[in-house]
């Protein structure tokens, strides 16, 4: 069996955040796709990158900045991104 | 989990492909507060919004303003008036630094040497009858010659509920004059007599735009969702208003809950301080506003409620490829 890192868990509860705040239907956070581009694919836009993002600063404390909305297009990208800060926090 | 791959086929894709990545961001200036028309109905008169704010007359403060409004992300100018073409330097302003489209009577002719490319707009309200009526004159006559054949120019075709019946004759001249069209409807704020939209009404012309399309499709820039939703002022069975709107000032938007809404959007007074409460005027009923551009937004912040089906996503596909065509991202 896989050993579950630290982005892993990440990954799961972005993914969990994500399917609550925006009530996506027909997934888990499990099933979610780290790698599927969320603008493009699920429709994401980004004031729903804005509701998950004040949810990912109260559970994270990490604030992302608006600026770099653009660049956080799949759950794995995001994740990394609040790994990175939470490192240097 | 529905997915856009897994809602479109090929050749619907590559149109979504072609947009999604547009990210427009638009905003709308009030040029000037002076106008050469006084049509009846005109939401910038009618509500006052030309005494809210005195015109800033210094060009370099409209330069600078620019600058900063591009800092802060526009990537589109919507530039209204009053008339526009009475201040061609504020014009240029926008033009230099920003993809500017300009609204305009048409009356004054866009220097093309000065402003080769932007995208114009010209209101027209009905036929000749109508505009005499509502505008005291027929500006059509004036404006099909300054802007004849000109790729860059479309008319806003405002319908009214006279126009039923009619529209055809209006979309031909406007094709013989080597022209676009794109419709929209009358809201009738001062409640001119006769000019107020019944029920029937808008199913009649819900039909015949539906028509117009069919019959001059490489004149008429519009989709049938587009149609519906506007007279219907119905969304995915949401209705349109005043809490649904998408194109509220920044600034002055708190609604709780908040709808999905135009980003970082503000429409400027010309004294580039004052800030206007929407795309059209404070004093306008929302429950009645029939703003085009307004509609046509409330779609486009809602993709992932188009996601339901493979005809909601299309229909989506369609008003956020027309919106990209009227303000130029792709071409016609
Ligand atoms: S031309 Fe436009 S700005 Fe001028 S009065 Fe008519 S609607 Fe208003
Ligand atoms: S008047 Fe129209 S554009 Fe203005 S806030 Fe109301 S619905 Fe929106």
């Amino acid at each position: 069996m896989a050993v579950e890192t630290e982005l892993d868990k990440i990954i799961l509860h972005v993914a969990k955040i994500m399917i609550d705040e925006l009530k996506l239907e027909d997934v888990t956070a499990e099933t979610f796709d780290p790698d599927i581009d969320l603008v493009d694919e699920v429709g994401i836009d980004s004031m729903d990158l804005a509701t998950v993002a004040l949810v990912l600063r109260d559970e994270y404390k990490v604030r992302i900045d608006e600026d770099d909305y653009p660049k956080l297009t799949t759950i794995r990208l995001i994740s990394e991104y609040l790994q990175r800060k939470l490192a240097v926090v | 989990m529905k997915t856009v791959s897994s809602l479109l086929d090929d050749h619907w894709h590559e149109r979504y492909r072609r947009i999604s990545k547009l990210n427009i961001r638009s905003s709308i200036y009030d040029v000037t507060n002076r106008c050469n028309l006084r049509c009846k109905g005109c939401f910038f008169f009618s509500s006052d919004e030309h005494k809210a704010a005195p015109e800033e007359m210094d060009i370099k403060k409209w330069e600078a303003f620019v600058e900063k409004e591009k800092a802060r992300g526009v990537n589109l100018a919507i530039l209204i008036g009053g008339e526009p073409t009475l201040c061609f330097d504020r014009v240029e302003a926008f033009y230099e630094r920003l993809s500017t489209f300009c609204a305009t009577n048409g009356l004054i002719k866009v220097p093309r040497d000065r402003f080769p490319d932007m995208m114009i707009g010209i209101s027209l309200w009905g036929d000749e009858a109508d505009e005499q009526v509502l505008r005291g004159k027929d500006t059509f006559s004036i404006s099909s010659k300054n802007y004849y054949g000109d790729p860059y120019t479309y008319y806003l075709y405002t319908i009214t509920p006279k126009q039923i019946g009619k529209t055809g004759r209006v979309i031909r001249k406007i094709r013989d004059a080597g022209l676009k069209v794109h419709m929209q409807l009358l809201s009738n704020d001062e409640a001119v007599d006769g000019f107020s939209w019944r029920p029937h009404e808008l199913s009649a012309i819900r039909a015949e735009m539906d028509a117009m399309l069919d019959a001059y499709p490489d004149t008429v820039i519009s989709s049938k969702y587009y149609h519906e939703i506007i007279t219907t002022g119905k969304m995915l069975d949401r209705p349109f208003g005043w809490m649904a709107c998408p194109s509220v000032t920044i600034t002055m938007d708190h609604r709780d809950p908040q709808p999905k809404r135009l980003t970082n959007f503000i429409r400027w007074a010309s004294d580039l301080k004052t800030m206007h409460r929407c795309c059209t005027s404070e004093t306008r009923d929302c429950a009645t506003c029939k703003d085009g551009a307004a509609h046509m937004s409330w779609v486009m912040v809602n993709k992932r409620a188009h996601m339901r089906s493979t005809k909601d996503l299309q229909n989506w596909i369609e008003i956020y490829e027309m919106f990209a065509k009227l303000y130029q991202f792709i071409p016609w």
